[in-house]
């Protein structure tokens, strides 16, 4: 249970380090590199949330029986 | 006490959601998928328990195994289909909410076709042949 919260923790950094790192990236005026930090901030997380995903879709097959 | 934990988690989550609300929303979003993941993976396993002991139940009662098996199948098919739905709905499309939830009763009718023509046949075999 421990572990699980601390994948909560995890994307809630990495969204709040990315939403900074977007913000400096703009004042500096790099607007373009901006963008590329957050897709890339999505991506990571975004495999985060698949695996787990596919983790809960395997456990529901595995006992509702399918 | 695994559901106060459960409720901690619930109450830590909605707090960074509200955090993280403004400032990147995709993110937020993927919060929302997260907790309601391990809030399901942390109770499975006693779904499982309380399945073994309705299956064992209707053994000793004599069920035939297909309906006990159709009956958990639809139960699993209402979990997940209320999950995207409520998931999608959270998103802002409640259009394709409402056809998950369509998708989900036309694959539990489905499965109960068995069970229904079992009915019916009894039904008619209990009425007087002319």
């Amino acid at each position: 249970m421990f572990t699980d919260a601390q994948v909560l923790f995890q994307i809630a950094g990495i969204g709040i380090i990315v939403a900074l790192i977007h913000t400096i990236l703009k004042q500096m005026g790099k607007e373009e590199i901006a963008q590329f930090a957050t897709l890339i901030g999505f991506i990571i997380v975004l495999v985060i949330v698949i695996n787990g995903l596919s983790d809960l879709f395997n456990q529901i097959k595995s006992v509702f029986l399918f | 006490m695994d559901i106060l934990q459960i409720v901690l988690l619930g109450i830590v989550a909605s707090i960074l959601y509200i955090i993280l609300k403004d400032t990147n929303s995709s993110f937020a979003f993927f919060l929302i998928i997260v907790t309601s993941i391990i809030i399901f993976l942390a109770i499975i396993h006693q779904i499982g328990i309380i399945f073994e002991m309705i299956q064992e139940l209707g053994r000793n009662a004599n069920v035939e195994g297909l309906y006990m098996e159709t009956i958990l199948k639809i139960i699993g098919i209402a979990y997940i289909a209320e999950l995207g739905a409520s998931l999608t709905k959270e998103a802002g499309l409640g259009a394709v909410a409402k056809n998950i939830e369509l998708a989900g009763k036309i694959f539990i009718i489905l499965l109960a076709v068995p069970i229904i023509t079992a009915v019916i046949e009894a039904i008619v075999s209990f009425l007087p042949s002319v």
